[in-house]
């Protein structure tokens, strides 16, 4: 019996905890019966899709998904849950329409299911992609380049966001000092 | 550390193929790091102690051992004697997760940093970007400490330290941006290399001040320690804390001290160069001691100027430390970066990995002109600041002198009601 670690499956043993980690982290989410719970397991589900990322190659969207998504955007859901409700209590999370949106969930999970199968995948993928050094160049250029429209488009969203959650705290602040 | 792994691989151990042997070279590696970085606070510590201790014209720690270095040591003994409590209605999972995430999170970031010629645990084309993303998971540490413990002081202690988190990474990534930018690379082993003509200090003296400041108040400390200020809010998040728990925030909070250190030499002073000489080209064990050794001091001079920053400076108050993040430096950082983005255009040798870009029009004048350039438009740029900041306190001054007189001044913009 001989052993060759070239064949030893890394990246399957790795994807299949990346695998545990977004589904695990996912059914904390939805399944937690305390919302700050549920946010903690959000990042490790955002956790393990990032991995996946880095699986694929694609280290620069590895580190934005967790920069962006665990590192701000969880962070974020974590300061709301702290100051919207009494944050140690357990609450019930599904309202009466569960059963609605857990159809709703299946329905979509069949239809990518059906979209995955069917579809004939390339499964040689061609020449492969230039050395990832360049992908973050590459990205800028597509950005600023061909897809310069999109980009301008959601730079406008996001300005008018900033704005307009500075307009509404403008006017509490004034309604405050009238009373 | 090719040297090592080909080392290895000449000996011809059965199953020591070109894959394994970086593999455990990889392992022993972060498995040194991992411990260094902690133990590194052994040294910290002390050091602390007894620069604190001259700088307020004590003595400092001097029974313990000669100078007192035992001094550390018995502190370390007492974390773990001293009992483990954890408060009754505490969330038990979350509290104790949250000293380890902490810890961590924090000694992750060493995996990107190039210690010496040829070592770094990986050579990631987004280092940049991972050190503010793996950054960002100790918030969520301090986040989780601070609500679990359900205490009042630790939940205020958690949102002043996210706040201010959030505040200070704005100026903190637009200042490694600029990094990047005037690099053309991401990777800190490539930020390293391209300072063996000059340092970023001095192209860059502004940024690199804007870069430290924003990462002293990342870390938490002195004169931005409001996370912990123990004459408002106790201990902050780590309030109920005790034990070899609150030991191990103590250790994530030096380590991430220590890295912020090597982040400084690294990104603005030249990592592991050494002026006049060239490490990368010395024969392998020589090069890599001189170099490693040359970042150790790099980084031992910030560690001390951060504890004499401690020493001199008295503590922020919660708004002037938004107000300066949020109207000062991020401001100022943006017009930096603009600024910078334009000089290094104008000097861009042009495509350099294929993607078809024009050399920009003063190509000619080559990394020298750049480097010039660059120091022009930080200079005038702090220049500029300074003007605005003198006339503003002045108006405010002015304000306030009128007020005292008894001449009302006039609101502006208020329109008669």
């Amino acid at each position: 019996m001989s052993f060759d670690p070239s064949q030893f499956p890394f990246m399957e043993i790795a994807f299949w905890v990346m695998t545990v980690l977004a589904l695990g982290g996912g059914i904390g989410v939805v399944a937690s019966k305390n919302l700050f719970h549920s946010a903690l397991f959000l990042i490790v589900s955002l956790f393990g899709v990032s991995g996946y990322y880095v699986l694929l190659s694609a280290g620069f969207l590895a580190v934005v998904q967790v920069m962006v998504y665990a590192g701000a955007i969880a962070v974020l859901i974590l300061f709301a849950i702290m100051f919207s409700r009494r944050p140690m209590e357990k609450v019930s999370q599904a309202n009466h329409q569960w059963w609605l949106a857990l159809l709703m969930a299946v329905l979509l999970f069949a239809v990518l299911v059906g979209i995955v199968g069917l579809v004939d995948w390339p499964t040689d993928g061609g020449p492969e992609p230039a050395a990832a050094a360049t992908t973050v160049q590459q990205l800028g250029v597509a950005f600023l380049g061909s897809y310069l429209i999109p980009f301008m488009v959601v730079s406008i969203l996001l300005s008018v966001a900033l704005i307009g959650a500075i307009m509404l705290a403008r006017e509490k602040l004034e309604a405050e000092e009238m009373n | 550390m090719q040297v090592i792994i080909d080392f290895l691989v000449s000996l011809n151990i059965p199953y020591v193929t070109e894959g394994v042997a970086r593999f455990i070279v990889l392992l022993v590696f972060a498995g040194v790091v991992a411990v260094a970085a902690p133990a590194g606070l052994i040294i910290l510590t002390w050091l602390e102690r007894k620069i604190i201790a001259r700088i307020q014209d004590r003595l400092g720690p001097n029974r313990a051992g000669p100078f007192g270095w035992l001094q550390a040591f018995a502190d370390m003994i007492k974390m773990f004697t001293k009992e483990d409590i954890t408060p009754a209605n505490a969330d038990r999972a979350s509290y104790n997760i949250a000293p380890g995430l902490a810890v961590f999170s924090s000694i992750m970031v060493f995996a990107v940093i190039p210690f010496a010629p040829g070592f770094a645990g990986t050579y990631m084309n987004v280092g940049l970007l991972y050190i503010i993303a793996i950054g960002g998971l100790g918030s969520i540490a301090i986040l989780m400490a601070g609500w679990s413990s359900n205490n009042k002081y630790s939940l205020l202690g958690a949102f002043r330290a996210v706040a201010m988190l959030l505040t200070y990474e704005v100026p903190m990534v637009m200042a490694l941006v600029i990094v990047a930018i005037a690099t053309g690379s991401m990777s800190l082993v490539a930020v390293t290399e391209a300072q063996g003509s000059m340092w970023y200090v001095v192209s860059m003296p502004l940024v690199f001040l804007i870069f430290f400041l924003s990462g002293v108040a990342e870390v938490g400390r002195s004169p931005f320690d409001l996370i912990e200020a123990e004459s408002e809010i106790i201990a902050g998040f780590h309030t109920e804390y005790s034990g070899i728990k609150f030991g191990l925030f103590m250790i994530a909070e030096y380590v991430h001290m220590f890295a912020l250190s090597f982040f400084a030499a690294v990104l603005f002073f030249g990592g592991w160069q050494i002026p006049f000489i060239n490490v990368a080209t010395l024969p392998f064990p020589i090069g890599s001691i001189l170099g490693f050794l040359s970042l150790i001091v790099k980084v031992f001079f910030f560690v001390f100027v951060m504890m004499w920053l401690r020493g001199t400076l008295p503590r922020f108050r919660i708004d002037q430390l938004l107000d300066f993040g949020w109207k000062f430096l991020v401001p100022l950082t943006l017009v930096l970066l603009i600024a910078s983005a334009f000089v290094v255009r104008l000097f861009s040798p042009g495509s350099s990995t294929g993607i078809p870009v024009a050399p920009g029009p003063l190509s000619g004048l080559g990394t020298a002109g750049e480097i010039i350039a660059l120091l022009i438009t930080n200079l005038v740029i702090a220049v500029l600041t300074m003007v605005m900041v003198a006339s503003a306190a002045r108006r405010s001054r002015n304000q306030a002198l009128r007020a005292v007189s008894g001449v009302e001044p006039m609101p502006a913009g208020q329109p008669g009601k």
